[in-house]
């Protein structure tokens, strides 16, 4: 049987390209992908964890994750669109009008 | 009780109409408040005839406080008293009700100022009708708030304003003591009743206080002296003694009847009226009595030397006015109450008269005021003349006028104890002659001699004769200056006050004086108008040489004893400078650097984050990642 820190290890690989895929990439759908890497990250997390330690719990909890990640995707490709019909851009760095 | 209450609640009813509805009469207001007041007048002559002969009367109107022990309420007294000086308020304040219908015509503030002296006669009426001190005190502060908003009746000009506030702050620092003379009262005795008090006061002879332990200070003194100085106070302040005297001559800014009315005959002698309504307090220590005495006496010879050289014919009548108010209060420091009451009365009559004489000259010379810039004015304005004339030499104190039986009364009483008392009655006498002097000095400016007001300039019509609604008070006062000594020595009124009031020292009743006493101070009178004639009566250069030859004497005089020039020096100066460096450097220096200081502090650390905020979101993002990477990294370490 795979150990659980392999699963750990993976699930932590995942989240820091998740994570810096948020913090260095310029195109805000890749941006959105990398959101879902990371969520999916957690899920393996989960699902690791309801494994060895017998809890189901945990696997109910990822149906949920996967279910608000699939809206989070819709809502957010919708808003890019959005965005792209109005600045004619999908680069994330032009997007800075929030501020002082 | 309905008699005596309609004395002062028909002013009142008066003030609150015309108060209330005043741009509704438009210059009409004395038809409500002129027969309201002589109402009033009725009313309070009918409660004299009742008190003549029968018992003090006393109505409870209602219990204002109950709390503890403590009991206040508002109530009606009509005694002897009582009785004679509302006589003395109603008759004044109508015939200055009426004389204000031809001074004050035109005038803006027409409504409003028969309001206000309306209220003023209901204040001085209940003052008089008190019967415990915490109702004297509301309506001695009322007066006194009368008194402050008809001198700045004239708004607009700054001399009427400041000198509003003048009274106003002279009279609260009288007041403190009053109040505090009110607080150790009612600390000694449990109660602000009259008469509560009066029957305690035995009890309490002996007793002592130690005034100043608040600075550790271990003499005990006389309880009943400080009562009766703290009380005193108030006194000096409201009846213009010395020191508390300087807001009584730059009152006269204000517009002449009231000048007549609160500044002459009716609220400058509350002080009088109240030591002798507390006479049992004061004769309880000899003391404060002498130093009521010495103010008194004090007060009328300074006043009447500072009256020798001014000016303003308003300035000499109310110099005047507090020179004969240090006559009352030296007389009430003797302890002859009742010949202070009696000056009081018929004083009223013939300063109230001398005022309303002076307004209806200021009247037809169109607001000349300088008594060097009138002259010859007897044959334009005869009643004027003749009244004011008659009204100066009750105040010189000749027989058979108002003044001579009232002033001999107490200069003989100030004879009579013992050897201080000579001292005092001499002060009393060389007064009466300055008095004579000063008082003939403005009749012979004002009425003889050259024309010196400008002929045709910038008044545009010569001067005249007042219309009758100002010259009929003149006349009905000149009876009262005329007979008003005769009368009351005839019908006895000093033994009739004498009822509400102990003598202290002397056991027998005051009686006038022999004949050398009378003649001497006749004599003094006479001799002071005989000068006046020498100097102003006719064209002199006495005067003038007399100013030269006695510069230092002369200046003293002119510049009224420094008293303002001391006050301004030692009181105004210093705390308007205090007050500059306490602006100028604590409130902008300190306090406001301090908080300016934090606002700016904010404002610019505020402009160095803001630039935190770049709108990008991966900035934030990272932000939070490193956030959870430091907090997740501290928590494993902590464990």
């Amino acid at each position: 049987m795979v150990p659980l820190s392999w699963y750990v290890a993976l699930s932590s690989v995942l989240f820091l390209i998740g994570l810096v895929g948020v913090l260095i990439r310029r195109n805000i759908v890749i941006v959105l992908l990398c959101i879902e890497i990371m969520l999916n990250a957690v899920n393996i997390n989960f699902v690791a964890f309801s494994k060895y330690q017998h809890v189901i719990d945990a696997q109910i909890f990822v149906f949920f994750v996967i279910t608000v990640a699939a809206a989070e995707v819709a809502i957010g490709l919708g808003i890019i669109i959005a965005i792209f019909r109005l600045r004619e851009t999908i680069n994330i760095d032009e997007f800075n009008i929030l501020k002082f | 009780m309905l008699p005596y209450l309609l004395i002062p609640l028909l002013p009142f009813a008066g003030f609150l109409l015309v108060g209330i509805f005043w741009p509704y009469f438009r210059g009409k207001g004395h038809w409500i408040t002129v027969p309201l007041v002589t109402l009033s007048w009725v009313f309070s002559v009918r409660a004299f005839m009742v008190t003549l002969n029968g018992p003090p009367l006393h109505f409870v109107l209602y219990n204002w406080i109950h709390s503890g022990h403590f009991d206040a309420s508002i109530s009606l007294m009509v005694d002897h008293l009582t009785a004679t000086m509302l006589v003395m308020v109603s008759t004044v304040s109508a015939l200055t009700h009426l004389y204000t219908v031809g001074y004050m015509k035109d005038d803006s503030g027409y409504d409003r100022f028969f309001a206000y002296i309306s209220l003023f006669t209901f204040s001085m009426d209940m003052l008089l009708l008190s019967d415990n001190l915490l109702e004297l005190f509301i309506f001695w502060e009322a007066v006194g708030f009368c008194s402050y908003i008809l001198i700045a009746h004239w708004y607009e000009r700054k001399p009427s304003w400041v000198a509003a506030n003048e009274a106003f702050i002279m009279n609260r620092v009288g007041d403190f003591g009053f109040l505090l003379g009110i607080f150790l009262t009612y600390s000694v005795f449990g109660t602000l009743d009259y008469q509560t008090i009066f029957r305690q006061i035995p009890a309490h002879l002996n007793d002592t206080i130690v005034a100043f332990s608040a600075f550790h200070g271990t003499t005990p003194y006389s309880v009943m002296t400080v009562i009766a100085l703290l009380l005193f106070v108030g006194a000096v302040g409201k009846s213009a003694q010395l020191p508390l005297h300087t807001w009584l001559p730059n009152a006269m800014e204000g517009p002449t009847p009231i000048s007549a009315l609160i500044h002459a005959a009716t609220m400058v002698t509350a002080g009088i009226f109240m030591i002798a309504r507390l006479s049992p307090i004061y004769n309880a220590s000899p003391a404060a009595l002498h130093v009521v005495a010495w103010t008194g006496a004090l007060t009328a010879i300074v006043a009447a030397t500072i009256a020798l050289t001014q000016r303003d014919i308003k300035k000499i009548v109310a110099y005047s006015t507090m020179s004969q108010l240090g006559y009352m209060v030296m007389a009430c420091g003797i302890g002859a109450y009742g010949a202070g009451i009696f000056h009081l009365l018929t004083h009223g009559f013939f300063k109230a008269l001398l005022f309303l004489g002076a307004g209806s000259v200021i009247h037809s010379l169109s607001g000349e005021q300088d008594v060097f810039r009138m002259g010859g004015l007897s044959k334009y304005m005869k009643i004027t003349f003749v009244t004011m004339l008659l009204g100066s030499l009750a105040l010189s104190g000749i027989p058979p006028f108002a003044g001579f039986y009232s002033k001999d009364l107490i200069l003989s009483n100030a004879f009579h104890d013992g050897s201080l008392g000579h001292i005092l009655w001499l002060i009393g006498v060389v007064t009466a002659g300055l008095t004579a002097f000063y008082t003939f000095r403005l009749v012979f400016m004002v009425f003889s001699g050259k024309e010196r007001f400008a002929q045709d300039g910038h008044h545009g019509h010569a001067p005249h004769e007042s219309p009758l609604v100002m010259t009929l008070p003149l006349v009905l006062l000149s009876l009262g200056a005329i007979f008003g000594g005769l009368i009351g020595e005839h019908y006895d009124v000093v033994g009739f006050l004498s009822q509400d009031m102990s003598i202290p020292h002397f056991a027998l009743r005051p009686e006038l004086s022999d004949s050398a006493l009378k003649i001497i101070s006749v004599v003094a009178g006479g001799l002071g108008i005989a000068l006046a004639y020498l100097f102003y009566g006719r064209s002199s250069n006495v005067p003038a040489m007399l100013a030269n030859g006695l510069r230092p004497l002369y200046l003293i005089s002119l510049n009224k004893w420094f008293f303002e020039e001391l006050y301004d020096n030692v009181f105004t100066r210093p705390t308007i400078f205090l007050s500059y460096l306490l602006w100028k450097e604590l409130d902008k220096g300190v306090i406001d650097m301090a908080v300016n200081g934090v606002a700016s502090f904010c404002q610019n650390s505020g402009g160095a984050m803001r630039r935190l905020q770049t709108g990008q979101l991966q900035n934030y993002a990272l932000v939070m990642a490193l956030g959870l990477f430091g907090m997740v990294s501290l928590f494993l370490f902590m464990k």
